[in-house]
């Protein structure tokens, strides 16, 4: 069988085979070759690529907020200005992450595939938590190229219809999942990011209010991380900030985001350490 | 030359397995996919909430099946798995319904010609465009055939009767309310084997499906009606006749 995918011939066994209704487990039995991870066995440790930088998310009562900031580093040069990093997953959650850009792109993609796909094949969507541990399992499946340099965490949120709250999820290199029920934070800027949102939160915050200290979190880490970029008012190139509540998932617009930017830079203005 | 004992021509084991398969399809109940102004609606006659005949399969892609459960479940979710590889693969626009209507085709051919017993279903593939000019309809037999229809088609059981009230009373961009209407009416006319030939049958929520895909909703363009908003717009429906 030439192309595995090919419109002409009889569908190949595997497809036709009942049981999974995993994207990824379907496609490592018909085309292993396309799933992350598959080109593992470089000859040494990979460099110079580019890597993504901070993202933070940030709860209210019946949502959550993620924000991440623009910029991916190749070494001390920035590779790319207007970067996103932060995607929807799903109708009811999103995901951003850091580190090697490449291999974080493909991870979300394949992400969203899947939880597409089992929405699609069952009629039904997973839970809030089922759909972090198949995104664990992902990063668990990256862990030899994390080991050659290709590192890459996510950062996952959403709304749980069940709790009516939003909660998030982060993972290290070799998948180990925590669940954070106030704000979180990873990449480079991270600590400066997290110290940001530790004087800031508040448990009866509104979503506005949340859409603030998160991108007032990456204000600060961009102050003292050089591999974070800050708001780029030059060529209006803002934070990209998402939402999910009960209502579902919602990237805000730029011109949303452009008056937070303002504000903080205003008050910045007259108190430089916010 | 003896033959062995039970021997038939292929001519005979064509004949007899199409009539096999068209046995299982005529039981089953009818459904219609039908064009409207801003998409294509599918219908069902289908009393359970859960096993469902029309399904989402891709962003502008859908399906709808009659037949045997099993079967046509088997179908579906190998279509899903072709065209989310290839989406994963390609991009997202790069998937089309012809290449899922081939792949169907090709699959429904082999096992009517290898197996002893062919598939009894009969399925449509449709894509909606970006404009009515662009939808696409694919109707496929049990046997392989595949016809490309225009406006609508009826599957199933009495698809025969069903398609004569659709030719009848279907127009080209009519609104959603009245294709609806036009096809409830036509799987009215439509009485499935086992029910009285002359009784009143009236279709509600709670014996149709109902899904479309609608142009004008961003990315996946799927989504069933059910509950509350099939029975709003089958009460309007009632007042537009």
């Amino acid at each position: 069988m030439a192309d595995p995918m090919g419109g002409a011939g009889r569908l190949p066994a595997v497809f036709m085979t009942p049981g999974t209704s995993s994207f990824t487990d379907f496609l490592s039995q018909s085309a292993p070759h396309l799933l992350p991870g598959a080109q593992s066995g470089l000859p040494g440790p990979v460099t110079e690529v580019a890597h993504g930088t901070t993202i933070v998310a940030v709860t209210f009562p019946g949502g959550v907020i993620m924000a991440g900031d623009r910029r991916a580093t190749q070494g001390h040069m920035i590779a790319q200005r207007d970067v996103e990093k932060v995607h929807h997953a799903d109708d009811f959650s999103c995901v951003g992450y850091a580190g090697t850009a490449g291999v974080g792109a493909e991870l979300i993609r394949l992400f969203q595939v899947e939880l597409e796909h089992y929405e699609k094949i069952e009629g039904a969507t997973l839970s809030l938590d089922a759909k972090a541990n198949r995104l664990a399992a992902m990063v668990k499946g990256n862990l030899p190229m994390a080991l050659q340099g290709l590192a890459v965490v996510p950062l996952f949120a959403g709304y749980d219809p069940d709790m009516d709250a939003g909660r998030i999820f982060s993972y290290d290199i070799a998948a180990a999942k925590s669940e954070e029920r106030t704000y979180e934070s990873i990449g480079s800027g991270s600590v400066f990011a997290k110290g940001s949102l530790k004087k800031r939160y508040r448990a009866q915050q509104t979503q506005a209010d949340a859409v603030r200290i998160a991108v007032e979190a990456l204000y600060d880490a961009a102050d003292d991380d050089s591999a974070t970029g800050g708001p780029d008012t030059i060529r209006r190139l803002y934070p990209i900030v998402a939402a999910v509540t009960s209502d579902g998932y919602r990237r805000y617009g730029d011109d949303e985001v452009e008056p937070v930017v303002t504000a903080i830079i205003a008050d910045r203005s007259t108190s430089a350490g916010g | 030359m003896t033959m062995p004992f039970g021997y038939a021509s292929p001519e005979q084991q064509v004949r007899d397995k199409s009539e096999y398969a068209r046995k299982g399809i005529a039981r089953g109940r009818s459904v219609v996919v039908i064009t409207y102004a801003d998409g294509i609606l599918f219908v069902a006659e289908n009393p359970s909430a859960t096993l469902h005949k029309i399904s989402e399969i891709y962003d502008r892609i859908a399906f709808a099946a009659v037949g045997k459960y099993n079967e046509f479940e088997n179908l579906r979710t190998a279509g899903i798995r072709l065209m989310d590889s290839r989406g994963y693969m390609y991009d997202r626009r790069d998937v089309t319904s012809r290449a899922l209507a081939n792949a169907y085709a090709q699959t429904l051919g082999a096992i009517f010609t290898e197996s002893v017993k062919p598939y009894e279903v009969e399925i449509v593939v449709a894509e909606v465009g970006r404009s009515s000019d662009d939808d696409q309809i694919y109707r496929l037999t049990f046997d392989g055939s595949i016809a490309d229809e225009r406006g609508f088609v009826a599957i199933g059981g009495a698809s025969d009767q069903v398609t004569t009230s659709l030719k009848e009373h279907h127009r080209d961009g009519q609104p959603l309310a009245d294709a609806l209407r036009v096809a409830v009416q036509a799987l009215t006319v439509s009485v499935p084997p086992g029910l009285p030939q002359n009784g009143e049958r009236v279709l509600t929520e709670a014996n149709l499906e109902v899904g479309m895909l609608d142009r004008s909703r961003a990315r996946r363009q799927f989504k069933r009606i059910t509950g509350n908003a099939l029975a709003e717009l089958l009460a309007q429906t009632a007042t537009s006749s």
